[in-house]
């Protein structure tokens, strides 16, 4: 199919005969950065820098990385909330960020998100109803009462009772918003769903709530999902596979289970070895990285990790490694993984 | 980044030490804190009956969930609770002489001095109009007798200790040059300034990084070793806790559920409450498991329940849990607020 249309077939991080609900291919989304009086474009931040991966059908890909990797960039773009610069997302066999107005309108009732912050990403102003029925009405669904009663099955569907429909985000706590924002994400039966940071504004016990209710959504609507944390335990938790962002770029990709247990790329290992254990008696070898994550305006030539890696030679300045198979389903950019 | 050459703590800057403790042995004493908050709607009993104490050189982690009151503990030990919030009963002991009856001016002496605090948020807590090294000196001549120069020697000496590379440069940098971890080594830095006995950290770690966090909370441990402070580590990270203390005070809506050493909590807590937080965090290697949840929401702080905070979410509640149950202590040492126990 992706070679009738003429585009080259790039088996990126997912074997053959898998089924691929989205596949990203060479994405880049840059931010200008603006300089000087006449606010000039000066420079580029690379968030998102030629990045390749795929997502099957059903499961759940995880991203993890630190503060201003490009996950949450990546989320937004693959989704078309951000316009990436260059690449391509194949969703469903059709590159979404080609696609015209009329025809993205109707793709995007398949596209959904859900955002870290229960406070900020619902409108004060709008009863819980309105909030997760807009999507509806926005796609065509005039009745209001049909529309009313989609409403109070999602409410249900996410754990909270139907008399709900009238009241406005402050009466509820943060774990309470964190479900109106899932049920409006559900509320147009999508078949994607970005999680970004969904429940890293709770507090432990809400955020087990909330990590089981989205296991168990995914199970009953069959969702596919991208999520984004920045708790690893988290992340593996949720996740079939998981993607290591750094400074841009994927790193690192492989199962779950594969990566946490047998980490190639250097910076996923420091990164593995700084999660707290809360049992005294493992006394672990950790590795603390020296220095800052380097600034994506100016990220270091070849290999973004370099100036903190440990095991650092004069190629890594020289060539990027790419994302190579390294293991069987195991990616990972590094020349001496 | 220079880490191997940390300077020893404790120069000639410092006079002979302080004797840290009271007679009894313990340097802070927490009794019965009780501290309330007056809204529109009543009042809040924000921190409610909490005690516990703290030996020199030793370090105790309060850990709970928004809404359980660890920070405003923390606060009500530098008295920084302000209107419409006060200390509206308990004792805190420093040293034998209770700080809740100081005036502001002692308090002044007190804080930065002798107890100093490190806040969650680097950013809003340093002034984002003089540079760091600045801020930092003014703490060590608030409380010393030295000159402007003798007190940014020393804030240089700060910044190689806590890990800042150039330090000679960085003092004269601007917060907002900083990297967030970077900041949070310089608050480090102006904590230590004076050499506290007590040294608060509140969340010290949840605005930063995985690879950040764990730069700082190694930073920690050696300046620990080094500097024998003892530390009150303020969070909600179990893990962090384990790492770090060796004590833990476990709060749930403004009172101590649980009391014990962080391998009593680990291995075999006793609180439902400790037992249902361990249980809901997902740890490595549990895939396939459901997550064990905690039923419910916090309690509304105006409406807490009568008797246990926890007994409507609780799996064991007893219609004895309607009334208020006591910090029993029970044979290996620990101290559980719970009527199963």
């Amino acid at each position: 199919m992706q070679e009738e249309n003429g585009r080259k077939p790039l088996q990126v991080t997912t074997g053959p005969g898998d089924d691929v609900l989205m596949d990203v291919r060479h994405l880049k989304t840059y931010y200008p950065v603006l300089g000087g009086i006449m606010r000039r474009r000066v420079g580029w931040v690379k968030a998102v820098d030629d990045v390749s991966f795929a997502i099957r059908r059903g499961e759940t890909l995880g991203l993890v990385g630190e503060s201003g990797c490009g996950k949450t960039t990546i989320g937004r773009s693959i989704i078309r909330l951000l316009k990436p610069l260059a690449g391509e997302v194949i969703f469903e066999g059709k590159n979404i960020l080609d696609l015209p107005r009329d025809e993205m309108k109707r793709t995007r009732k398949d596209l959904q998100i859900i955002f870290q912050d229960p406070y900020g990403s619902l409108n004060p102003r709008m009863p819980v109803g309105d909030i997760i029925g807009e999507g509806l009405m926005v796609h065509g669904m005039k009745n209001r009462k049909e529309r009313e009663e989609i409403v109070q099955y999602f409410l249900s569907v996410v754990g909270l009772r139907k008399e709900y429909v009238r009241r406005y985000p402050h009466e509820f706590s943060g774990g309470q918003r964190q479900r109106i924002g899932i049920a409006r994400a559900l509320a147009l039966r999508p078949k994607f769903v970005v999680g970004d940071e969904p429940v890293s504004a709770l507090d432990v016990s809400i955020q087990s709530q909330v990590l089981n209710l989205l296991k168990d959504l995914q199970q009953e609507f069959g969702l596919t999902y991208l999520f984004t944390a920045h708790d690893l335990s988290v992340v593996e938790y949720i996740s079939d596979r998981v993607g290591v962002m750094y400074l841009g770029k994927m790193v690192e990709l492989a199962t779950a289970e594969e990566l946490y247990a047998n980490p190639r790329m250097p910076y996923t290992q420091a990164l593995l070895s700084a999660i707290p254990i809360p049992d005294p008696s493992v006394k672990k070898q950790r590795i603390v990285l020296q220095g800052d994550v380097p600034s994506p305006i100016n990220p270091p030539s070849g290999c973004p990790f370099r100036t903190r890696c440990w095991l650092a030679q004069e190629v890594c300045s020289a060539e990027t490694p790419p994302l190579r198979e390294v293991a069987p389903s195991h990616w990972a950019a590094c020349h001496f993984a | 980044m220079e880490t191997g050459a940390r300077p020893a703590f404790g120069s000639a800057s410092n006079p002979a030490p302080r004797d840290a403790t009271s007679s009894n042995g313990k340097m802070l004493e927490v009794q019965d804190l009780r501290v309330h908050f007056r809204t529109m709607d009543g009042t809040v009993k924000a921190v409610d009956g909490v005690s516990f104490d703290i030996a020199p050189g030793s370090s105790i982690g309060i850990v709970g969930e928004s809404g359980s009151g660890k920070s405003v503990t923390s606060l009500s030990i530098m008295r920084l609770i302000d209107p419409p919030g006060w200390i509206a009963g308990g004792r805190i002991l420093f040293r034998g002489k209770d700080l809740t009856k100081y005036s502001e001016r002692e308090m002044q002496h007190i804080r930065g001095d002798d107890i100093s605090m490190v806040f969650q948020e680097p950013m809003s807590a340093l002034n984002p109009v003089y540079t760091v090294g600045d801020q930092v000196a003014e703490v060590i001549r608030v409380h010393r007798d030295v000159t402007r120069r003798e007190a940014m020697n020393r804030t240089v000496e700060l910044f190689k200790t806590v890990g800042i590379p150039v330090p000679e440069r960085r003092v004269r940098d601007y917060p907002h040059n900083l990297s967030g971890g970077m900041r949070q080594r310089v608050m480090i830095a102006m904590a230590l300034a004076n050499e506290p006995d007590l040294l608060i950290l509140d969340e010290p770690t949840t605005a930063l990084d995985v690879t950040i966090q764990a730069q700082i909370l190694e930073l920690v441990k050696d300046l620990r070793r080094d500097v024998n402070t003892a530390v009150l580590l303020i969070t909600h990270d179990l893990g962090v806790v384990a790492e770090m203390s060796e004590d833990v005070v476990v709060m749930y809506g403004g009172k101590v559920m649980e009391q014990a050493t962080v391998e009593q909590i680990i291995k075999d807590p006793k609180h439902p409450y400790t037992k249902g937080l361990l249980a809901s965090m997902p740890s490595l290697g549990m895939r396939n498991q459901r997550l064990n949840v905690i039923a419910g929401a916090v309690p509304n702080p105006l409406n807490m329940p009568t008797g246990c905070p926890f007994a409507p979410r609780c799996p064991y509640a007893m219609d004895v849990c309607a009334t208020m149950p006591e910090l029993k202590t029970l044979d290996d040492g620990r101290k559980v607020f719970c009527w199963l126990y």
